[in-house]
């Protein structure tokens, strides 16, 4: 077997909650603390230098190996939260592992968003040398390849336009046509498909698998697009709570991940130091959620949902001018389906929760077509965000065909929604 | 085949590979200039002018305040032409120092989206300011055509290095600012009126001569030397002060130790906290 373009070894990532809660320390603060409880402080840095008390910390990533040989196409899966973005970000060389090793044999180019260092005030033409820059071209290949990037952006006449006068749209393709263009070995690729419309989608991940196949490029590509992971990848490595979880042939891995259910208990499928985090603190936050049909039995395409969502308001304080927003996913593709505020509803939770309790939310009929389905929750109070779950709760929806007077549409992802209807000629 | 293998580990605090990796991404220097001076020349009404109008104002405003009411003395050179090369030397040093101490926080979006060495925006910050300390420059010659003053040939080899010792004090102490900015995000309120301050801890309006008993003090301050001895090369208000100068170059020697220490120091984990 040749040697390995890509090994990770033993790969880990330690975060102290001292760094992630104390994200804006103010210098003021620290001075002030010193004047008012000298001793105090003393004693906390005395006690950190000695070993006394340590500092909480939590591993983002632990003894995560795989390697990966020329020229094929790696998905890397799993769900909010397990590490994907901080193994992309080490392989990206942004931030330093704790520990481990990874070796990288050839020229390495990371494409975390596209864009990156796009200035509005520059026209088109200065935003593609400019960005390729930074995506590690030199000038000469930028020069080179300049034709080509704009062609494939189809913006040919705005090229001389500062692009703050572009559509999003263009924007986008300006921004995607110079990634698309790098050349490098081995090419890391976050979510970026996620944006432009649909066909434009579709011409980048075309792009991507003729270099793979003509150029025999190593391409290792996050996603929560279990479509595209399919469609791109050969192998695929599911993360779950920083390592590994599996390594196989994408189609069965992508099964299995699919038919993996997070546990109903969502507290489970938090951070648990998060939630210890919020008690402490007293800040509002959910302890629960459920959800089930109206009338029980299997979530159906005309079924109506009741959600429940218990909440604790971290103290004994009722939770002032609360608002809870629920987003209901399609796993599959990660669009958005359904969208549900108390804060722009007429039936709302009022001005003020008690301390403790359930909030109920209890739908009209989903319509949504058979498959999986995630949710995630927000739970605000005075305007600020107290509490975020994603895939908080994730639900398994059935179609009965014969109440629906049609058939499926002739693609999968053609729609999330079926609702009856009827053609006439008048 | 040669092929450029990359490992990637637990960060050290220094190792060769940051020179040669400098070195290697010396282009996007070049590109983040460039997109500086585009940028701030299309957002604003005069262009390029303006960093000539800046200095000139300032020049005026001293020259009416502090040469003309207050009578300061200028040794022996007119008031205006004296502030002026004072006040070119120090703005190059302040304009840099602030921008090099914004330029973590400010750059954010793109170190924690793409990689290359973090050192590269405080360096190309510097030498954005470079292009306007020569396009301010202007002025000064002709104001040296003006008044009849021929700078001495001794400018040749002082000039050049009185601009080396300002960037690299303006790097260093403005690396170290910048490594204080991500952890203490107040700093940065505090920083624009600790920088306007400076200029009165440096001879820019004033001769260091009438600082008196002070004046020991004052030279330990390296942009003192780099301003006095400006003067002296350029305008011949004295014999160019080589012990000054010695003490300059120490002085930005350290600031630059001590900047790229903590920089490097906190490089390791910014993007972790923002």
């Amino acid at each position: 077997m040749e040697t390995p373009i890509i090994e990770v070894k033993n790969i880990g990532k330690r975060y102290t909650i001292d760094h992630e809660r104390g994200r804006y320390i103010a210098l003021r603060d620290v001075f002030a603390s010193i004047i008012r409880r000298p001793f105090a402080f003393m004693k906390t840095r005395a006690k950190r230098a000695v070993g006394l008390e340590k500092k909480e910390e939590f591993w983002a990533l632990r003894d995560v190996n795989f390697s990966v040989q020329k020229g094929e196409v790696i998905g890397i899966i799993g769900r909010n939260g397990a590490g994907k973005s901080t193994l992309l970000k080490i392989l990206s060389q942004i931030t330093p592992p704790t520990e481990g090793e990874i070796t990288l044999r050839g020229r390495v180019g990371s494409l975390l968003e596209v864009g990156t260092g796009f200035h509005p005030e520059l026209t088109g033409r200065e935003n593609i040398f400019l960005n390729g820059a930074i995506l590690g071209m030199k000038r000469s290949e930028i020069a080179r390849k300049f034709d080509d990037i704009v062609d494939f952006a189809g913006v040919g006449k705005f090229i001389d336009t500062p692009v703050k006068r572009y559509s999003s749209g263009m924007y986008v393709r300006l921004a995607f046509s110079v990634a698309a263009h790098m050349e490098p070995d081995i090419l890391i690729v976050d979510e970026v498909l996620a944006v432009g419309d649909a066909e434009f989608q579709k011409k980048c991940l075309g792009k991507m698998q003729e270099v793979t196949r003509k150029e025999g490029r190593t391409i290792l590509f996050v996603s929560h697009n279990m479509a595209a992971v399919d469609m791109l990848c050969k192998k695929t490595v599911w993360l779950e709570h920083g390592t590994v979880k599996r390594i196989g042939e994408t189609k069965e891995i992508v099964e299995a991940y699919l038919s993996d259910r997070p546990s109903a208990e969502m507290v489970t499928t938090r951070r648990s130091d998060q939630i210890a985090t919020k008690k402490e603190k007293g800040v509002p936050h959910f302890t629960d959620i459920s959800v089930a049909p109206v009338g029980g039995g299997p979530i159906k395409s005309d079924s109506q949902l009741e959600i429940k969502l218990g909440y604790s308001s971290g103290s004994d304080k009722s939770i002032a001018e609360p608002q809870v927003s629920i987003i209901i996913f399609n796993e599959a593709s990660q669009q958005r389906v359904l969208y549900m505020n108390s804060g722009i509803s007429n039936k709302n939770l009022g001005d003020s929760l008690p301390a403790q309790g359930t909030i109920t939310c209890q739908t009209g009929n989903i319509d949504l077509k058979a498959g999986s389905y995630t949710i995630n929750v927000w739970l605000t109070s005075n305007n600020t965000n107290h509490d975020t779950i994603d895939d908080a709760f994730r639900f398994e929806v059935t179609t009965d065909m014969e109440k629906f007077d049609y058939k499926l549409p002739p693609t999968k992802d053609f729609t999330d929604h079926l609702i009856p209807y009827a053609f006439k000629n008048e | 085949m040669n092929v450029p293998t990359t490992i990637i580990r637990p960060k050290k605090l220094f190792s060769m590979r940051d020179i040669t990796e400098l070195w290697a991404y010396k282009e996007l220097i070049y590109f983040f200039t460039w997109k500086d001076l585009k940028v701030r020349y299309k957002q604003t009404f005069v262009g390029v002018l303006w960093a000539i109008v800046q200095p000139f104002m300032a020049m005026v405003v001293f020259s009416v305040f502090f040469g003309g009411l207050a009578k300061i003395p200028s040794d022996g050179v007119p008031y205006p032409i004296f502030v002026y090369t004072g006040l070119l030397f120090w703005q190059l040093f302040s304009d840099s120092l602030s921008e090099v101490s914004g330029s973590l926080i400010g750059n954010q979006s793109i170190i924690t989206k793409v990689y290359f060495p973090r050192l590269i925006i405080p360096i190309s910050t510097v030498v954005t300011k470079f292009v306007d300390f020569f396009i301010s420059a202007i002025i000064l010659a002709g104001m040296m055509v003006y008044y009849h003053i021929t700078p001495s040939l001794q400018s040749i080899i002082v000039i050049p290095v009185l601009l080396i010792i300002t960037a690299a004090c303006a790097e260093g102490l403005g690396l170290f600012l910048a490594a204080i900015n991500v952890k203490y995000r107040d700093v940065r309120y505090v920083l624009p009126y600790f920088i306007q301050l400076l200029i009165f801890l440096t001879p820019v309006i004033y001769p260091a001569s009438i600082a008196g008993k002070w004046s020991k003090l004052l030279a330990l301050n390296p942009m003192s030397g780099v301003i006095n001895n400006a003067r002296a090369a350029l305008l011949g208000t004295a014999q160019v002060n080589w012990l000054q100068l010695g003490i300059s170059v120490a002085g930005c020697v350290v600031l630059l130790l001590i900047g790229i220490y903590v920089f490097k120091k906190v490089e390791r984990y910014f993007a972790d906290v923002v």
